[in-house]
């Protein structure tokens, strides 16, 4: 339902490491002339340079889900702050949600897929991760959070491009990609950059889920080969089988989901002329059928997980077994 | 199962039709004046005339209130009680925090919550305020005496605002967001934000878990007398035992008036055992416990009920909905 989902009021997430960056970002956005009015929820207050009345505080409160389940973690403060902003849902165009340094995003996504009334009238826009170019390497050795923020982003701004060679800025991006070969980066100075490459992503839209074509750096993929957070890439030509592969997928992500930190395909089933697509969030999953398959396009279906300590030969096996 | 009746009979020839402008998020009898809290900050009072009045500059996010008063906690700090008359009076104000909830005890004393904080205003003296461990989901004063039930992450505490000592902890994993008490105080009800509700019995702080729902629920009424506990949340409305000591553990609900769409609200009649049921479409019910019967008092229009309430002799009941179409019904 393309016309549901674009009457919903888009949110993005900014993340970051503390003094990456984020802050700055977000006041270019709220200052620019693009006539939008956004509501934000911010951590700390009065680090916004730019009145605005829709300013509310948010107290980072993770409740889990009682499923027993320690990845089924959700924002209680951002179901009660979207409640209450939609009281008055004409007064603006979008929600920024700004977590603090320290933050896990996946509480945050997951809210937006696990409460209906937030589900029903927002939709999650991006995940966009303001990354220091200069310090990324060691806080990605030394803070699981800053792994969590890369790993899960759709956008991420390498901030403070001036502070580093071209060789380091090379060497930083390679260990992006090592972790997330999907995101969109963006080489940034002092958070400068245009607000359409922010917002307006449609990240979790699966309308919008065109191509998985992993951005793999040459040798990224062997140079890092130890990280523990890293990402996984399967393709097979033949088309699935859809009896198989939805209870491999769900069996999967129930067991694995708290390693799994985002997945996303484009699936061939056998005698169906549609594109199957999904997209989920640790054990959350969430697809459709999207379009007929186009005569010149390769009906391949493809599967990537990002997530840590996953046992890569065990994923694949049981991917290519889901062929019909 | 299909409803075993015949054609329904209907009162929608009686419904006063009001448009309000504005989603309508509370409502409550003052007397025999009806009020409506709409979502942007507005009260519309409506007995043989309509006053509106501004409670609030900004989103109400919480309506409680007595037969003579009207309360609204705000996005605008500002806890405000309103009286028939259109009078309006700030109990409470803190500018930058939202209050999100409001309950209102016996003899005018009033309790309210911002986050983490939640205050009682007694009538006469101080104003008492204590920290919870997470954000208040839920407020509920006992039906006698001061003490209040706050729904939080992780169960309910049970807070004599005027004893020093500290609050007792009815413990249950997950967010709870609505609280209750049974009338006859045994018994305390949370809506959680899983689709289920949990109670505890006070007496032995047995759990009781009412779950089976399709959707959370998000609204809750004991029926008169306290026999059943009716709610939303489902396709028909479910009404859980109470009557015995035990409560409903090990009983089947009652499932009433089912439709294919949810039902958004219930409200149940002061006196009688009627309980009225509003949906998603709009339409609304009344419907006799004890065997079913029912009566359409609105027809679908598409816009969810989101308020119900009976005047409090029972003699009419009030219908807001989220586009702001709402209506009076007198029998
Ligand atoms: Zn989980």
């Amino acid at each position: 339902m393309p016309e549901a989902a674009s009457s919903k009021i888009p949110v993005t997430v900014l993340t970051g490491y503390l003094g990456a960056g984020k802050t700055t970002l977000l006041n270019r956005i709220l200052s620019e002339p693009h006539g939008k009015k956004f509501a934000v929820v911010v951590n700390e207050f009065g680090e916004i340079g730019i009145d605005n009345d829709l300013v509310v505080g948010a107290d980072e409160e993770v409740f889990e889900m009682n499923n027993g389940c320690i990845c089924c973690t959700v924002r209680g403060d951002l179901i009660r702050i979207i409640d209450g902003l939609l009281r008055r849902k004409n007064d603006f165009d979008g929600i920024i949600i700004e977590t603090t340094g320290l933050a896990d995003p996946a509480p945050v996504a997951q809210t937006f897929f696990v409460d209906e009334t937030v589900g029903a009238k927002t939709a999650l826009d991006a995940v966009v991760t303001v990354a220091d170019a200069k310090w990324l390497k060691d806080r990605l050795k030394d803070a699981p959070e800053a792994k969590s923020q890369i790993a899960f982003a759709d956008v991420i701004l390498l901030n403070k491009t001036d502070l580093v060679t071209e060789t380091e800025l090379k060497d930083v991006e390679m260990r992006i990609r090592a972790i997330n070969p999907f995101a969109r980066i963006h080489h940034t100075q002092r958070s400068e950059i245009a607000i359409d490459k922010v917002l307006g992503q449609g990240a979790f839209d699966l309308d919008r889920i065109t191509a998985i074509d992993p951005d793999f750096l040459e040798g990224g993929h062997r140079h890092f080969h130890d990280e523990d957070m890293r990402s996984y890439s399967f393709a097979t030509d033949k088309p699935l089988d859809p009896d198989k592969f939805f209870p491999w997928i769900q069996e999967l992500t129930q067991r694995e989901g708290a390693n799994i930190l985002r997945s996303k395909g484009i699936l061939a089933f056998k005698d169906d002329a549609d594109r199957f697509v999904f997209q989920g969030v640790h054990m959350i999953l969430d697809g459709d059928h999207q379009r007929p398959w186009r005569a010149d396009e390769a009906k391949v279906s493809r599967i990537v997980f990002i997530g840590r300590q996953l046992d890569a030969a065990a994923l694949e096996k049981g991917f290519l077994s889901c062929v019909a | 199962m299909t409803s075993q009746s015949s054609t329904p009979s209907s009162l929608t020839s009686k419904l006063r039709r009001l448009d309000l402008g504005g989603a309508v998020v509370g409502l409550r009898f003052l007397g025999a004046t009806a009020g409506f809290v709409l979502g942007e900050g507005e009260i519309v009072l409506v007995d043989a005339e309509e006053t509106r009045v501004e409670a609030h500059k900004g989103a109400v996010l919480s309506v409680a209130g007595d037969d003579r008063r009207l309360l609204t906690g705000g996005d605008d700090g500002r806890v405000v009680a309103t009286t028939a008359d259109g009078a309006m009076q700030a109990l409470f104000e803190q500018k930058g925090r939202w209050i999100d909830q409001v309950a209102a005890g016996a003899d005018g004393t009033v309790a309210f919550s911002a986050g983490k904080t939640a205050h009682f205003l007694p009538v006469k003296g101080e104003r008492k305020s204590h920290d919870f461990p997470s954000t208040v989901g839920g407020l509920a004063f006992a039906p006698k005496g001061t003490r209040l039930a706050v729904a939080h992450y992780g169960g309910v505490s049970l807070w004599f605002p005027n004893a020093q000592a500290k609050p007792e902890f009815l413990e249950w994993k997950g967010s709870h967001r609505g609280v209750l008490w049974s009338p006859d105080m045994r018994f305390v009800v949370t809506t959680m934000q899983e689709a289920a509700l949990h109670g505890w019995r006070l007496a032995d702080g047995g759990h009781m878990r009412m779950s089976g729902y399709p959707s959370r629920v998000t609204s809750m009424a004991f029926t008169a007398g306290g026999k059943f506990l009716a709610t939303s949340g489902s396709s028909e409305a479910i009404l859980w035992p109470f009557a015995s000591k035990e409560g409903p553990m090990g009983k089947q609900p009652s499932m009433l008036a089912p439709r294919d769409v949810r039902v958004s609200s219930v409200a149940a009649h002061p006196r009688d055992e009627v309980v009225a049921c509003g949906y998603e479409d709009g339409l609304v019910l009344m419907v006799r416990i004890s065997d079913g019967a029912e009566i359409l008092l609105r027809a679908p229009d598409g816009a969810p009920v989101t308020a119900l309430a009976w005047r409090g002799d029972g003699g009419a009941l009030g219908i807001g909905t989220e586009s702001g179409a709402a209506g009076l019904i007198a029998f």
